[in-house]
Formats: C-alpha cells, structure tokens, sequence
C-alpha cells in the first residue's frame, strides 16, 4: 500500500472489491479499527481498494456480521424448502384469519378461512355461497329460447363462452347444423371475449402485486372490446347473443374497421404490459415459484385451462373437440412448466396473441350467408315475412311465448373459455323447458384447486395466487 | 382392445352407450360397483376429473342420478358414468379418495340434491346457508314457495 497517493489526483484506477491483505482478517481488532477509519473519514478518497466497507451505507453486501440466517432466509440466499419447516406449530398456537368476502382480492365474494402460523398459512379453506342465485333451479323454468339470458350471467366476464356452451349442447340435442357465417361469428365473439377477459385478469392481477397502472391500462383496451360488443349486440355484458341456432343478429356495417382497430390497439397495450411487468424485479419475485400446481394435482382437482396448461399440460378443447369450425383457423397452445403464478401469466399473455390471430383470421375468411340455421323450428321467420303473412306472425309469436322442444336426451358440450373447460349438462325430457341444466364451470375447479397451491406459502402469496387463478365468483357459486 | 373394452370386459354389469355429437361414452354403472368402476376408469386412463352433478327423474326408479364426467387426455376422449340412486334415502360411496376434486361438487350435489356421500370427509352444505331447509334442485321443491310479506310485515328496526 505504499504506492497509494494521499491526494486524489487524475483518474482513479477502477476500484476492485478485494480488500488489503491484511484487511481481509476480520477477526484482527486492529484491522477493524483501521477499516472503521477508512469508511467514517476517508472512504473513497484515500485507498480505493478498499472496498469492503465498515459501514454498509451505500454498499450492496451486509457485512458477515450482520448475516444470520433468517436475513438469508428472508433475502432468498437460502432457499429453505418453499418455507416447510421441521416442525409445525400445535394446533392451538395457529391464528386463525377470515379473508373476505368483502376483500377487494379475492375478486368478488370469496372468503377464505386460513390457519396462520405467523407468516406461513398451513390450512387453507375456501367457503363460497355468497353470489349463489339457484340459477340451474332457474333455468328449469326457462324455456331454450330465454335460456341463453340466464347462462350468460353466470360468468359474467366471459358471457359468449356460457351462451356457446349453452346453445352447442342445445344444437346437439336438436341435431340442427349452424351455418358457416354463424360459426365464424361465433368464434369472432368468443376470441374476442377471450381476449376482453384476459385484459381483466391483466388488470386485476396488477394491481393485486402492486403494478396499479395496469387496472387503467387493462381495463382501457378491454373498452375497445365492449364497444364493439355493445355495437354489436346492443349490451357490453350479458349479451344474450349466441343463441340455439346460431347468433341473434348479424354483424353490424362496418365491423371490419371496428374489430381492425381492436387488433391494433390490444397489440399495442399488450405489448406495453410485457414491457412493463416481464422485466420487472417486484413482479417476478412475486409469481416466479408461488402458487405452483403439478399437472397430476390438476387432474385430480379438475383444474383446467391456463392453469393445467402452465403446468405443462398441452390441452386445448378448441384442439381435441373442435366446436363453431374452430378447426379451421390456425392457432398454438401456448404451455408453460412450473406450474406457477409466473407461467400462468406467460400462458395468457400468449393466449391474448393466439386468440388475436385467430379474429384476424376470421377478418379475412369471414363467408357470406346466413347467419342463423334455416330450420324454422328454432329459427323465427325473417322479418319481412312477419308483416306480409298472418302464419308468420303466430309462427314467431310462439317460439318467442312457448319456445320450441327438444328431444327426450341428456348431453355434455364443453367449449374452451378463458378460465378453461366451461361445460353444459342438459337433461331433456321433450318439453320446452330443460328438465335438468348443470353448468360445470372452471373456476368453481379453480377455486377448490387454492389450498393445494396456497398450503405452506406465505400471506403475500394469497393475492398472487388467487389473482393467477383469475376466478368469477358468479361463475363459482351460480 | 380398447381402453372402454377392458372396462366393459371387467365389469359385465355396467352398460355402454355412445354418444356422437360431441363423441362421448356414457356407461350406466350400478350403485354397488359405482366406486370400484370409478377407480378402474382412473387405471384406465380417464384420469382428469370434470364434473360431478345430481339429477332428479322424480318419477323414475331409482328417482335420482349422479352423473360423472372424466377426460382422457391422450387420446382425447369423454367418459360419462351414470348412477342411479334410489330415493327414500339417497346415499352413495364417495369418490373423493379417488378424485379429491369431486369434494366441492359431492358437497354442491347434497347441498342441492340431498344426496348423501358416504365417506366424505365434510359434508356439509356448499352455496346455500347452513340452517337452509330442504333441498332446492329437488323437483318437488319449487320456486318462489317462501312466501314474501309485503303488508303488515315486522318493521326492520
């Protein structure tokens, strides 16, 4: 150390993190004195070698004797088996905490009942029934013609996927064919619900781990969808659109322009929200390793959708059972492999780019013609013929009063929504009215799937777990 | 041989039926062999869990029906499993051993249906509240039966 000057004078050599020689001795008490001088007084100036500094003001590292093991452990140097400890706390020393069902996370009226052993949850129970309206009770009393109102509420940010779900399994038990220009709306409608819904779970999920600018922007690009949902079907939710035997409508002039402009700003914001979150230290160390659920779990458990595929599941229904012509359109299964909050994101941020393909697809190829089936036992007369012929008028009268029938059978369709397998049970016994409709509904899965992903985690991770799974309570409780 | 032919092969009892559209099996599995049937479609390869739900056929004997959906992954096929359950006390082995998924929706079809699951480890109502009487999706509980006061009903305070 003799060479070092005692005036700063020109450039400094790069300063290296190695201390002296004799100063890596930090047992000596002399050469802590030494180190003390140099940081209180003439840090920098003097000796830029030595680096290793007396106090950690400004430095990256702790000194060693700052280091015990819960700082590690809480630092994430040690990663201590995902929090499992050797041995857990009595029964009796556990703290018992409700969440919900008015928690603004739990998104909606979840309520969670969890076993706290100070930060570690070791029991998880979710307790559901708050949003339960006895709508497959209502639905009984609906003929098939009004049925697709009451579906519809059900998952109220995929409303297209529950009136699909509702009419295929309608259609299959009436043997009626759609025709292609129905399909193709039909898989319009839905792709871009998929889309709409996933900027939801984008907004929510953001502002559950911190990033808050993400509910303005997640909710912003959603309002492009819905605007032209409202053009389209004269309402923003709850369309009543989709209906047994094709859509109600066609689509309104000039839809091209509209569902362009939805491609061009979604690709945008979404673009700007893998900017925003993908590089992102805060966001990564909450979802990368939380919330994981093997692919056996998710079998077992029924979790479906982006769940079972970050798992590493690559199951897709729009692949294996191709409903609405969805075969013909050229998309990917985006999977992940840990299972995590972190590749469950990636999964739907890629679902947002496959499912845009897809509408630009439909953009291009969509045919001409009719928009709903010809059979006029579900479909009502044109228009036109209502004001010209007396038979045409009864004709619409009643399948709007009475509805049609449907043939004595039971039958199970499944369509691919944002949340995964959405599945309709209808029980016919030749009547108007459905003897029996089940809805089995992905998150009602998802929600059941949370102790299995939450169980020895710890409280932070409720919110970025609950938030992955992207749960609608209408859609739990029914 | 197929993954359904071993099942039919193994269990004489339970009658196959398919369904075209969508493809889908359906077997009628007696309430006896319900559990053992279950366990041996999971062996066989339908071991992702779908759906589980009560029916009510009121006039049919038996009166009620849990119906259970399973997937096969690869190859991609359904498998509907029908249950008959007779009625003055429906009760039926759980399949939360084999499926734990079936917990939520064993515990939604007592709830609304008033079918028992032996076994279960909380059976207990799901949506509606504890104290609720009855079981609503039954067919001879109808809607709109309580009855709403409007005049000369209690004041809220």
């Amino acid at each position: 150390m003799s060479d070092t000057p005692n005036v700063v004078t020109g450039d400094l050599e790069a300063p290296t993190t190695e201390a002296p020689e004799e100063l890596r001795d930090t047992a000596s008490e002399s050469a802590a004195a030494r180190r003390e001088i140099h940081d209180m007084w003439v840090a920098g100036t003097e000796e830029p070698a030595w680096m290793r500094s007396y106090t950690d003001e400004g430095a990256q590292e702790m000194l060693e004797a700052d280091q015990d093991p819960a700082v590690d452990l809480h630092r994430g140097t040690v990663v201590e088996d995902d929090f499992i400890f050797e041995e857990p706390a009595d029964d009796d020393e556990l703290q018992i905490l409700n969440m919900g069902p008015q928690h603004p996370s739990t998104h909606g009226v979840l309520r969670l009942h969890l076993e706290l052993d100070g930060e570690t949850i070791r029991r998880v129970k979710p307790i559901i029934g708050y949003l339960h309206t006895g709508m497959e009770k209502t639905a009984e009393t609906l003929t098939y013609m009004q049925g697709s109102t009451n579906v519809t509420r059900m998952d109220y940010l995929s409303p297209m996927h529950m009136e699909l779900a509702f009419s295929l399994a309608v259609e299959s038990l009436l043997g009626v064919e759609i025709p292609e220009r129905g399909q193709a709306i039909r898989v319009l409608l839905t792709e871009l619900n998929r889309v709409s819904s996933h900027l939801v779970w984008a907004a929510t999920q953001g502002t559950d781990l911190g990033a808050v600018s993400m509910l303005i922007y997640g909710l912003r690009d959603r309002e492009y969808i819905l605007e032209f949902f409202e053009k389209t079907t004269g309402l923003r939710m709850n369309h009543n659109f989709i209906r047994p035997g094709g859509v109600a409508a066609d689509l309104p002039d000039g839809w091209e322009e509209d569902v362009e402009r939805i491609i061009e700003k979604v690709s945008q914001g979404v673009a700007e929200y893998e900017e925003l979150l993908n590089g992102n230290p805060i966001f990564q160390d909450r979802t990368i390793g939380v919330g994981v659920i093997t692919p056996e779990e998710c079998k077992a458990l029924g979790a479906s959708g982006p769940i079972a595929r970050a798992s590493g599941i690559n199951w897709d229904i729009r692949k294996a059972f191709p409903y609405s012509g969805i075969d013909k359109y050229d998309f990917e299964v985006p999977t992940g492999k840990h299972g995590d909050v972190w590749d469950r994101y990636q999964v739907r941020i890629a679902e947002i780019w496959q499912s845009l393909g897809i509408v630009k697809q439909v953009l291009e190829k969509m045919p001409p013609g009719d928009y709903r089936t010809p059979d006029r036992k579900v479909t009502p007369p044109p228009r036109k013929r209502i004001d010209e012929s007396m038979e045409a008028l009864i004709h619409h009268f009643k399948l709007f009063t009475s509805g049609f029938k449907v043939p004595v059978g039971e039958t199970y369709r499944a369509v691919e929504s944002p949340r995964g397998e959405l599945g309709m049970y209808i029980v016919s016994d030749g009547r108007e009215r459905p003897w029996r409709m089940h809805a089995r509904t992905p998150s009602f899965n998802h929600v059941q799937a949370l102790p299995t992903m939450m169980t020895d985690s710890l409280v932070a991770d409720i919110v970025a777990t609950i938030a992955s799974c992207d749960p609608v309570l209408g859609d739990v409780d029914r | 041989m197929t993954m359904l032919e071993r099942l039919a092969a193994a269990f004489p009892g339970v009658e196959f039926e398919q369904v075209l559209d969508p493809p889908q099996d359906v077997a009628h599995v007696p309430a006896e062999a319900y559990v053992d049937f279950v366990v041996a479609a999971k062996t066989a390869g339908f071991d992702f869990f779908i759906d589980l739900c009560g029916v009510d056929y009121l006039r049919r004997n038996p009166r009620f029906e849990v119906v259970v959906n399973l997937l096969c992954l690869d190859p991609a096929a359904r498998l509907r499993i029908r249950v008959g359950v007779a009625a003055p006390d429906p009760t039926l082995p759980t399949i939360t051993g084999v499926f734990p998924g079936a917990n939520f929706y064993e515990r939604e079809t007592f709830d609304l249906f008033g079918i028992l699951f032996s076994g279960h480890p909380d059976l207990t109502r799901l949506v509606l509240p504890d104290d609720w009487e009855g079981h609503p999706l039954r067919k001879d509980y109808s809607v709109g039966s309580v009855p709403v006061r409007f005049k000369g009903s209690p004041k809220a305070t």
